[in-house]
């Protein structure tokens, strides 16, 4: 056996494919809850998305929407630090601060996801330069307001902590790094596999789902049996932004406790990205999300458990710089290969006028 | 009743003043709008910061440290214009997008890739004559600008992967490939900070004051180019048709996928003349930290001028006096400068949501807020793919 | 509440002077309608009059701006659709309301769902109450076929089950045949008489005299927007329903006189083409256009009609077999070398592919021939050349126009239209492709443009003509092509061909079949 895997790594160039393809192998178990980890904030946005488009709302102030959320829980915890803080309970090491900072991300997500609803669904605005404005908005406002409160060097209200699984599970043969990928994590990553299911079920089984589809694909049709577009087109697009303010929350509360300028990096058009990949379902956009996580760790890994052989000399010898973008650029190649086959819902994007202009 | 139709109106002033006002009407509502939501940001925002005495007047002082530093003296003209002309070059790129349909977010990447461009070729001839190395370094960055913009519009074009998210990501892609740049081979060896060499007689000549350089009258050259290529020649009515009527474009015989790719093309070079213009007229070196705001306030532009070339003179101008105004703001008030990216964030959100101002303010028979950006959302589901 | 002298049955419906103004027009001035219990009344009028705002009202789509509404007697306000089905309207619409990729059931259910508990769908009951419902009504339908690969004829009978299954009491139907064949139209008229029957009171939108006379019991004509009289079939002809739709007597037939035919123009041999998702919708077409004749494609929508006519223009790239033109193989050309080669198309959408509606109309009348002199020279446009023609086009084809420098989205459909004829049929042609050159407009406007068409070929243009609409085709053809399911099935001649073995050709190809399977084989 080892010997034939020698054989097959000393082939020349394709040899070099196999070393990636052992290397993979032996290091995704290990790097499973780091990948969903990363995959987290893409998945919870693409669920933005998927509440949205499906209801005929493009949403590209996802970005955004994470930037100012993370930047909102951020804040208020350090606010609300020094007056509640209190000592870690251990749940998650949740703490009063932690959970009301939890709720004002979410409030803020609400507040500018309804202005995305205003501009698109009442005003009519072009959806994606809706979007474009709110991450505009949300880079200046959180740009602005953090350099303010930087000047003091305020402390963090620390962060959400992982749980542990018990060895016993982690350690179970072949399934056991599952466990460890889903149950190894804080409460927002732990809760991603369950929102993503109870969406899809939601969507393809509920009476929300069927209107929220018919409303996506013809407005008018769904209009005429007496569904109010409007109203569930606003509604959508609020529970969006609850996904996607759970993903900045995410960002700056259970990944890191800190908050910097900028810090949602793209994730938020990632996310958009896998959605499309994903043929706007829910559990399609969670894979897709996988996926590119998996390349956003991949730097990680390098440091983490460098490859052996010629395979190796070549990963560590790349600038880290490449690694760095490959995210982006694994995005765009999968996107420009799979989005000709994935079909957006039909009236996407185009806002909807009821014939009633009295 | 159709007999006299073609003849042009005569000029009347009346007439004028009234067209005038219908362009400028809302956008300047906007503007005024966006100064007074910054003033009640900038007086909320003080509670934020510790031990600091409430200051009622202070939006008066920032707006006032604002202004003169954009304005006040001839040095900070000269400023504003030399913060204009990038804003010119990225507002044409966005524009010339819009017309077609396409919504460049990327010109960030562009413009970055452009700079690039321009350093490493400004680099290998700086020691060439002027005449030689200054041709040499913009083509540099037209090149890369292009490539740029080539990709998204020739991925849209054949796949449907719509620009919004490939430009985006390239713009990612283009920050770690400058690093890269600067980190690596650019680097001027035995420095401690990532730094280029100096691109010497590639460099802008300065024609008006302190720093006013060579950029400022090509980004002007670049409006009238453009104007005259979109509304002059069949280039542009291409341009323009495949933005408002895709298969219509298909019909009438013109192949919207070609259009698309050279569109995108020609949005990557401008972007990329912008990164020229920051690097050989003020920089002339690049260290990792290069990178300005110049590719999103250029979608502010694009926005506010309602893609009409003339329009992005004007809204250059404004953003590029918020840009060249805001240090001194943040040193006579201690207003941070990203200030500038929040009243210009208001200022597009005022715009975008013009129906209702208009009815606000009884502005009747004004055009509207965002002139030919409705066609953008219109492509995402890939419903009017361009074949 | 009844008042005197009323019948002591109150009408189902009555509608007492509607009016309905849009900014420059009043669609309806005080229009009064009255619908009797199990009566179908008809409501005829031509494209424009005010039919579809009138029943907008009634759905609660258009608020009227005076008027009232009365139901069994009791006056009541309609605030939108939920309202309207609420109080037991129903309305199958011209346009279908139905999402493609939605199952039947899921169409059906949409907006009155059967639930299992507060959350989720009960789908196999309300399966059970659809298959039953359909068969009451004679047809068996399969709740989970995608509406999306159903055929026109079926999609009708969704939309209608739709209505049935909301317990329907007033049935409003807007154009209902106007893509149906002559038989599923019967088939449909079967369904209204027995609902009629078991008491529900129906409206029937139409513009087709001989319809209505064959379904309403009575008839109620509009024009602009008034009601200009009421009418039993019998007491009424076609010639008397038509002076009142139009307002002037009206020729039904264009006289479109002796064809002078000559060689072969256009010639297509053994065409196959897909559609857009890859199914093979033109499957073998032979067709020979001759110079000085209208040949007329007679089919029901979604048999491949548009995607032939969009293969021969260039819009489309053939899969197998060849084009050509006087002889010359131009299999695959683009558009652009079509147009150069003296072929003109008139598409079927002139919204999506005619015009472009932000653009002047100056722009839009040089839309296919912009870049030739004397509109541009080399790369630089000639504005004043531009305007000049303009002008003329606007004079000669009596474009209703303020100026040619309007947006032509300011223009009616009729002018709209105009324009692209202006276009397309100002110069010497070869061949002549028109796809639903009429659809959706006036009498005045239909009449110009067949018109123009008979001029065309009169000089000895061949004409290639694909109409949904069976009776434009009999009118105009000088012979006809029957398509169905990406084949012509039987070529006739226009003169002696009978309504109803067209009809047939057109809902069967002309082979026996069993039963209709409902489905189209291409996408099954």
């Amino acid at each position: 056996m080892d010997a034939l895997i020698n054989g097959l790594y000393g082939i020349p160039l394709l040899g070099l494919v196999f070393q990636l393809a052992g290397y993979l192998v032996a290091v995704i178990p290990p790097m499973a809850p780091i990948i969903l980890r990363s995959a987290t904030p893409l998945a919870l946005g693409a669920m933005c998305g998927v509440c949205c488009e499906r209801s005929g709302v493009v949403n590209i102030g996802i970005e955004g929407t994470m930037l100012a959320s993370a930047f909102a829980g951020w804040v208020v915890g350090i606010a609300l630090a020094p007056m509640l803080g209190g000592a870690a309970t251990p749940l998650f090491g949740l703490t009063l601060p932690l959970l009301i900072a939890l709720v004002a991300a979410l409030t803020v997500a609400l507040v500018i996801s309804a202005l995305h609803a205003w501009l698109s669904i009442s005003v009519r605005a072009d959806q994606i330069i809706s979007g474009t404005i709110i991450n505009i908005a949300a880079f200046g406002v959180t740009g602005y307001l953090n350099t303010l409160i930087s000047k003091s060097s305020p402390t963090s209200a620390g962060s959400f902590a992982l749980f542990t699984p018990p060895k016993e599970l982690s350690n179970l043969p072949v399934v056991g790094w599952l466990f460890d990928m889903f149950f190894n994590q804080g409460p927002i990553a732990m809760s991603v596999l369950i929102l993503v299911v109870g969406l899809q079920i939601w969507l393809f089984r509920s009476r929300w789902g069927l209107r929220t589809r018919a409303v996506g694909e013809h407005p008018k049709a769904a209009e005429t049996v007496g569904i109010d577009v409007i109203r569930l087109r606003y509604r959508n697009v609020l529970i969006g932004g609850l996904f996607a303010g759970l993903a900045g929350a995410y960002l700056s509360m259970e990944a890191t406790n800190s908050f910097q300028a900028g810090m949602t990096a793209g994730r938020g058009f990632i996310a958009l990205a896998a959605m499309i990949v994903g043929r706007w379902t829910p559990i399609g956009a969670f894979g897709a999300a996988l996926l590119f996580a998996a390349f956003l760790s991949i730097g990680q890994a390098i440091n983490f458990a460098p490859p052996g052989g010629d395979l190796g000399t070549i990963m560590t010898a790349v600038p880290a710089q490449v690694y760095d973008s490959l995210p982006y650029i694994v995005t765009i190649i999968v996107l420009a290969g799979v989005v000709g086959r994935s079909v957006a819902p039909a009236a996407d994007g185009q806002p909807y006028e009821r014939e009633s202009a009295t | 009743m159709s007999a006299a139709t073609g003849a042009r109106p005569p000029f009347s002033a009346a007439r004028l003043a009234r067209s005038a006002w219908s362009v400028v009407a809302l956008p300047l509502v906007s503007i005024l709008l966006s100064f007074v939501v910054g003033a009640a940001i900038i007086l909320v925002s003080q509670l934020l910061v510790p031990n600091q005495r409430f200051d009622w007047a202070l939006p008066i002082t920032a707006y006032h440290a604002l202004i003169t530093g954009a304005f006040g003296s001839f040095d900070g003209l000269v400023a504003t214009l030399v913060a204009t002309a990038p804003l010119i070059f990225g507002g044409l790129s966005v524009a010339l997008g819009f017309k077609a349909g396409l919504f460049n977010i990327g010109a960030q990447g562009q413009f970055l890739v452009g700079a690039l461009g321009s350093v490493y070729i400004g680099v290998i001839i700086s020691g060439a004559p002027s005449v030689v190395a200054i041709p040499l370094a913009v083509l540099a960055a037209i090149a890369a600008g292009a490539l740029w913009g080539f990709i998204p519009g020739i991925l849209k074009a054949w796949s449907g992967a719509h620009e919004v998210v490939t430009t985006i990501m390239l713009n990612y892609v283009a920050v770690a490939f400058l690093a890269a740049a600067v980190s690596g081979p650019l680097k001027v060896p035995g420095s401690p900070a990532p730094v280029t060499y100096d691109v010497g007689n590639a460099a802008f000549p300065v024609f008006l004051g302190r720093t006013g350089h060579l950029g400022i009258l090509l980004a002007l050259v670049f409006v009238a180019l453009i104007w005259w290529l979109l509304y002059r020649t069949t280039w542009g009515f291409e341009i323009r048709t495949v933005g408002a009527n895709p298969d219509a474009a298909r019909y009438a015989g013109m192949h919207p996928r070609v259009v698309t790719v050279f569109t995108m093309t020609g949005c990557g070079v401008l972007a990329g003349l912008a990164g020229s213009s920051v690097l050989l007229g003020v920089t002339h070196t690049m260290t990792s930290s290069f990178g300005t705001t110049v590719g999103f306030d250029s979608i502010s532009v694009a926005l506010l001028a309602r893609s009409n070339p003339i329009g992005i003179i004007f809204a250059a101008i404004l953003f590029g006096a918020m840009r060249a105004g805001a240090p001194l703001m943040q040193i006579q008030a201690q207003i941070p400068v990203e200030l500038v990216d929040v009243l210009q964030a208001t200022i597009l959100l005022f715009l975008v949501a013009s129906p209702v101002l208009r009815r606000l303010f009884r502005l009747r028979g004004v055009q509207s807020g965002l002139g030919s950006t409705e066609t953008i959302a219109r492509t995402y589901g890939g419903e009017a793919t361009v074949r | 509440m009844t008042e005197a002298g009323r019948p002591t049955i109150a009408p189902a419906l009555e509608m007492r002077g509607i009016t309905k103004r849009y900014p420059g027009v009043v669609a309806n001035d005080r229009i009064d309608l009255e619908v009797r219990p199990g009566e179908i009344h008809a409501l005829l009028g031509e494209n424009g009059a005010g039919k579809t705002t009138l029943m907008n009202v009634l759905y609660g789509l258009a608020r009227p701006d005076e008027g009232q509404i009365l139901l069994d007697g009791q006056p009541v306000t309609i605030a939108g659709p939920s309202d309207a089905i609420a109080r037991g309207i129903n309305m199958v619409h011209q346009h279908f309301m139905l999402v493609p990729v939605l199952t039947v059931a899921d169409n059906i259910l949409l907006g009155e769902e059967t639930m299992a508990n507060p959350v989720f769908l009960d789908r196999r009951e309300a399966h059970r109450r659809i298959v039953e419902l359909g068969r009451r009504f004679g047809f068996e339908i399969d709740p989970e076929a995608k509406v999306g690969s159903l055929s026109v004829g079926w999609q009708q009978r969704v939309e209608i089950l739709k209505a049935l299954y909301r317990r329907a009491r007033i049935l409003v139907l807007d154009e209902p045949t106007a893509v149906l064949t002559p038989q599923e139209t019967e088939e449909i008229f079967a369904v209204l008489r027995r609902l009629a029957a078991e008491g529900q009171s129906i409206v029937f939108i139409s513009h087709k005299l001989y319809e209505v006379l064959e379904i309403a019991d009575r008839i109620t004509v509009i024009r602009r927007g008034r009601v200009v009289g009421e009418r039993r079939p019998a007491e009424t002809n076609e010639d008397d329903l038509a002076e009142m739709m139009v307002g002037r007597e009206v020729q039904l037939t264009v006289d479109r006189g002796e064809s002078h035919v000559a060689g072969p123009v256009l010639e297509v041999s053994g065409l196959h083409v897909r559609d857009d998702r890859g199914n093979e919708v033109v499957r073998g077409v032979d067709l020979e256009v001759r110079a000085g004749e209208i040949l007329g494609i007679a089919g029901v929508a979604g048999n491949g009609q548009d995607e032939l006519v969009e293969a021969i223009i260039g819009l489309r790239r053939p899969w197998s077999g060849g084009v050509t033109l006087g002889g010359r193989d131009v299999t695959g050309h683009s558009p652009r070398q079509m147009n150069e080669d003296a072929v003109a198309y008139v598409p079927a959408d002139r919204h999506r592919f005619g015009l472009v509606l932000g653009f002047p109309l100056s722009d839009n009348l040089v839309l296919t021939s912009y870049y030739r002199r004397p509109y541009a020279r080399g790369v630089i446009r000639d504005d004043q050349a531009i305007i000049r023609d303009a002008e003329g086009s606007v004079e000669r084809f009596d474009i209703r126009t303020p100026g040619v420098t309007v947006k032509a989205s300011t223009l009616s459909g009729g002018n709209q239209q105009k324009a692209i004829v202006a276009r397309e049929f100002d110069r010497d042609l070869k061949l002549l492709v028109l796809d639903q050159p009429t659809r959706g407009l006036d009498v005045g406007s239909i009449e110009f443009i067949h018109r123009q068409i008979i001029a065309k070929r009169d000089v000895g243009t061949a004409v290639l003509l694909v109409s949904a609409e069976l009776d434009e085709v009999l009118e105009m053809s000088d012979r006809i092509a029957v398509m169905y399911r990406g084949r012509i099935v039987r070529i006739l001649d226009g003169r002696s061909a009978d309504k109803n073995e067209v009809g047939i050709l057109m809902a069967t190809g002309g082979e026996e079949r069993a039963t209709a399977p409902g489905i189209t084989e291409a996408t099954a």
